[in-house]
């Protein structure tokens, strides 16, 4: 536990000095990232430490807040979660460093690092806490330093924009988790968090995980409360949407874990609510994502897909509590989680690539991009892997943690148990394959070397029937790529196409444009806060700047007061 | 363990005979004498004794492509069971690792067909990716509702005469299943009415436009992976017909090779008297196969 405190007073010393050494650019940048790095590799070597002997990483001093004590602490399912934080932002403070040199100068360098050490630090926190006070705490820095790093280039329209979005959202997130909190010291009688207690599930249970629902899948960007992703991951460095869209929004997952745990038997409907949200969330969010131009903002979108993922698997979980059925638990959670450290690995190393896409060829479209292979092979290969791996193709990460749920969903339509050894047949199995495949991969291509030894082997241009002159502009975009689908598809996507109507055989200069806006954004959010909007603009009569009045108000609530308390 | 050797080999070796029975047929039912069944061994031998030639614009991932997708296609073979028989390796959940594997080769086709830049294979690609959006799910489902039937989830077990035998009880479903799976098995094959392998025009194909720059040795493994994919999927729907009795292994197979031609020219037939559907048409065809491979499992949810 030491250890961790260490780390996190190094994240937060780091963070000060960097924004106190703010004139000396270089010197600033180079003291966050070695700062967050050092942090992150002390609090990696805790979770060893917590590996080896479970149980000894508590502490809990008492504080001024009533009801309750300061405590945190670290078990596995804390741990889980902090060896993605950890990791993810160590690497992304290195790239960091070097993606912030661009903006020497420009931006102030020292405030960006302050604010990603305080973020990470607040994330470590909110993973060990132990009290709901705290825990609300660390959450509502968490979200504080986060908007205050999408507002990196806050002079930009839309990234004044997306913070604002992101602002409102983290709020009404918080609401629902103090409402919940509130709920549930009533229930437990102190802020302090329970143990895992079995009791019947009951209606206030219900209120209560509802509430935890919309509090934490506001942060992890279940559908319909995921509208902020799209926006503030654009915005926001590439190195911190890589810990925001990695690593922060799963806090949300850990968050409902926790609450979940506390509630001991889930009802019935938790579990299919969470896979329901799931599957909403994975197809829509992908569906979108397939509609986008933007990079950055199709791997939000994608991001909301992979929470649906992960929620499916905890849906799984939760319904596998609820029916007694230790098969579901285990490949459910098991599944849900091996995603949460997956899409925090691939997700990130994504980020990354984007961000460097964005820095060497200043553009985010990708419409306008092509040939990148070609141009830079290294960024190129790591996206392609982040890539396969995040499609679940097998060899790759993603698909055992895919091939979990599935196997859970395929063993709860009938459920059947399972015992050790088919768990052990599988994994000898799979391993077996992905030998096999890897020899056999070699093996081909080793036969087409063979092969084509001696032989002409030339390069010419692309056929394109006969056409001697292909260039760029011929090639086609991810727009045209995913027209098919986006077509089939358009009562959701409401793809709007902006473009002259061709009527002649030679048309004159033309264009074509086509926007995606969010589903919910613009059918359910825009309206509510046009109506919020109209409610709060009839109250501006009460508020007429004459001072006199105020103070005749200040007098009315006294005496109102007084007569409620006689 | 040696039977599940032989049959891996058998899949390997008799794949490319049944794209000659299916030319045969349709030779037949145009008039024609037609190109000899072993036509695409010929081909295959012919393209592997080639030179090459690429395409300036393309990198790493267009040579990969072929050797992935031939890779994954043929780890995809040593899942699927043979006459009943079960498969050289077999797991539970072993369909989920069947169908990601015929991702994976669809994923380096499209990366390579897209690595050439060439308008005509972004087409394709694009048309590929798309009906596999639908056919994937569909196949996914009707194996869960055979999975369901049967009381397993490796392909083995499901095969193992375990449909056969809830023919009696189940037929309706098994019957939405085969149409759901038939459907899927012509479109991932590139079969009419979905694509036309024998199409001139490259506007109007799908499969075949995605490998239109590769040439030589890839080709050969192109066409060869194509032919062990129909192997594959064909053998899900025969299987639901024929299973291992008591009659001795040697038996089984010859039945069952018979089964897999008999399918060919079922597809032949199919490719003579149908057109080719127009390209919108082909998703609410694929929605067919999926209404009915859910119909199918809701009825084996009773």
């Amino acid at each position: 536990m030491n250890i961790v405190f260490c780390s996190l007073t190094i994240f937060i010393m780091s963070g000060l000095l960097a924004l106190s050494l703010n004139r000396f650019v270089k010197l600033a940048n180079y003291i966050g990232a070695i700062g967050a790095v050092c942090a992150c590799v002390l609090g990696l070597s805790s979770l060893f430490i917590v590996y080896n002997s479970p149980g000894c990483a508590e502490l809990s001093i008492p504080w001024f807040v009533p009801d309750g004590s300061l405590s945190v602490a670290i078990d596995s399912l804390g741990a889980l979660f902090l060896f993605p934080i950890f990791i993810l932002s160590a690497l992304a403070a290195l790239y960091g460093a070097e993606y912030l040199r661009h903006y020497y100068g420009k931006k102030n360098i020292g405030s960006a690092w302050f604010f990603f050490n305080l973020l990470i630090a607040s994330m470590v926190l909110v993973v060990i806490s132990r009290n709901a006070i705290l825990f609300l705490l660390a959450w509502e820095m968490m979200s504080m330093s986060s908007f205050f790093l999408v507002l990196f280039e806050g002079e930009k329209k839309e990234a004044a924009q997306a913070g604002l979005i992101y602002l409102i959202a983290a709020q009404i997130g918080t609401l629902f988790l103090l409402a919940m909190f509130i709920l549930l010291s009533k229930d437990s009688g102190s802020f302090d968090f329970p143990g895992s207690q079995i009791t019947a599930p009951g209606f206030l249970h219900s209120i209560i995980f509802l509430c935890a629902l919309i509090g934490f899948g506001t942060k992890a960007g279940f559908m319909p409360m995921h509208i902020w992703l799209p926006e503030a991951h654009p915005a926001a460095p590439s190195h911190v949407s890589a810990v925001m869209s990695g690593v922060m929004i799963k806090t949300g997952i850990y968050g409902l874990l926790r609450v979940i745990n506390f509630l001991g038997t889930p009802c019935v409907w938790w579990g299919w609510l969470l896979i329901f949200i799931g599957i909403v969330s994975g197809i829509f969010g992908i569906l979108f994502a397939l509609a986008q131009q933007d990079l950055k903002r199709l791997l939000a979108y994608s991001s909301i897909e992979n929470i649906g993922i992960i929620s499916m698997g905890i849906g799984l979980g939760v319904l596998g509590m609820s029916m007694n059925n230790p098969t579901l638990i285990v490949l459910g959670f098991a599944g849900g989680l091996l995603h949460v450290i997956n899409h925090a690995f691939f997700k990130g190393l994504l980020f990354l690539g984007a961000g460097v896409i964005l820095h060497e060829t200043g553009t985010r479209k990708i419409d306008l991009l092509g040939g990148l292979l070609k141009k830079m092979p290294v960024t190129g290969f790591c996206f392609l892997v982040g890539a396969a791996a995040i499609c679940g193709l097998p060899v790759l990460n993603g698909f055992i943690s895919e091939f979990l749920i599935y196997f859970a969903s395929l063993k709860g339509i009938f459920g059947s148990g399972i015992t050790v050894f088919v768990c052990l047949g599988i994994i000898a199995s799979l391993a077996l394959i992905g030998c096999l495949a890897t020899v056999l991969i070699l093996l081909i291509a080793a036969l087409r070397q063979m092969l084509l030894k001696g032989r002409r082997v030339e390069r010419v241009l692309t056929w394109d029937c006969g056409y001697a002159k292909p260039e760029a502009r011929m090639q086609y975009t991810a727009s045209s790529y995913v027209q098919p689908i986006a077509d089939f598809f358009r009562g959701i996507l409401r793809t709007q196409k902006h473009g002259p109507k061709i009527s002649e055989y030679f048309p004159d200069v033309s264009f074509f444009k086509t926007e995606t806006a969010d589903l919910f954004s613009e059918t359910v959010f825009r309206p509510a806060l046009k109506f919020i909007h109209r409610l709060a603009e009839r109250l501006t009569g009460v508020q007429h700047g004459q001072l006199h009045l105020y103070i005749l108000y200040i007098l009315f609530t006294l005496i109102a007061l007084f007569i409620w308390k006689l | 363990m040696h039977t599940k050797i032989v049959q891996f080999i058998l899949i390997l070796i008799l794949s490319p005979f049944l794209f000659g029975v299916i030319n045969r047929t349709k030779a037949f039912f145009a008039g024609r004498k037609g190109s000899p069944l072993l036509q695409l061994y010929y081909d295959i031998f012919k393209l592997l004794r080639k030179g090459a030639v690429y395409s300036k614009t393309t990198t790493w991932i267009f040579v990969a492509g072929p050797i992935v997708s031939l890779s994954a296609v043929v780890i995809a073979s040593a899942l699927i069971p043979f006459t009943g028989y079960p498969s050289l390796i077999s797991f539970d959940g072993d369909i989920v690792l069947f169908i990601y594997l015929l991702g994976l080769a669809r994923f380096f086709t499209v990366m390579a067909a897209l690595d050439t830049g060439s308008s005509f294979e972004g087409m394709g690609a694009s048309r590929e990716v798309q009906f596999a959006a639908f056919a994937e799910p569909s196949l996914f489902l009707s194996l869960a509702a055979l999975a369901r039937l049967t009381g397993s989830i490796s392909l083995s077990g499901i095969f193992s005469s375990a449909v056969i035998n809830s023919w009696a009880a189940f037929g309706p479903g098994i019957y939405l299943v085969f149409g759901a799976i038939f459907i899927v098995f012509l479109s991932e094959n590139s079969r009419i009415p979905v694509d036309d392998p024998n199409t001139h025009l490259e506007l109007t194909m799908i499969h075949e436009v995605m490998v239109l720059d590769h040439g030589g040795v890839d080709f050969a493994y192109i066409l060869y992976g194509a032919a062990v994919k129909f192997w594959l999927l064909g053998t899900l729907l025969v299987s639901m017909f024929l299973g291992a009795c008591s009659r001795g292994w040697g038996i089984d197979v010859a039945i069952f090779i018979f089964g897999m031609i008999f399918l060919a020219v079922i597809v032949g037939i199919v490719e003579s008297v149908l057109a080719r559907l127009r390209l919108l048409k082909v998703p609410h065809f694929l929605i067919i196969a999926l209404a009915l491979s859910v119909v199918a499992l809701i009825l084996t949810m009773r």
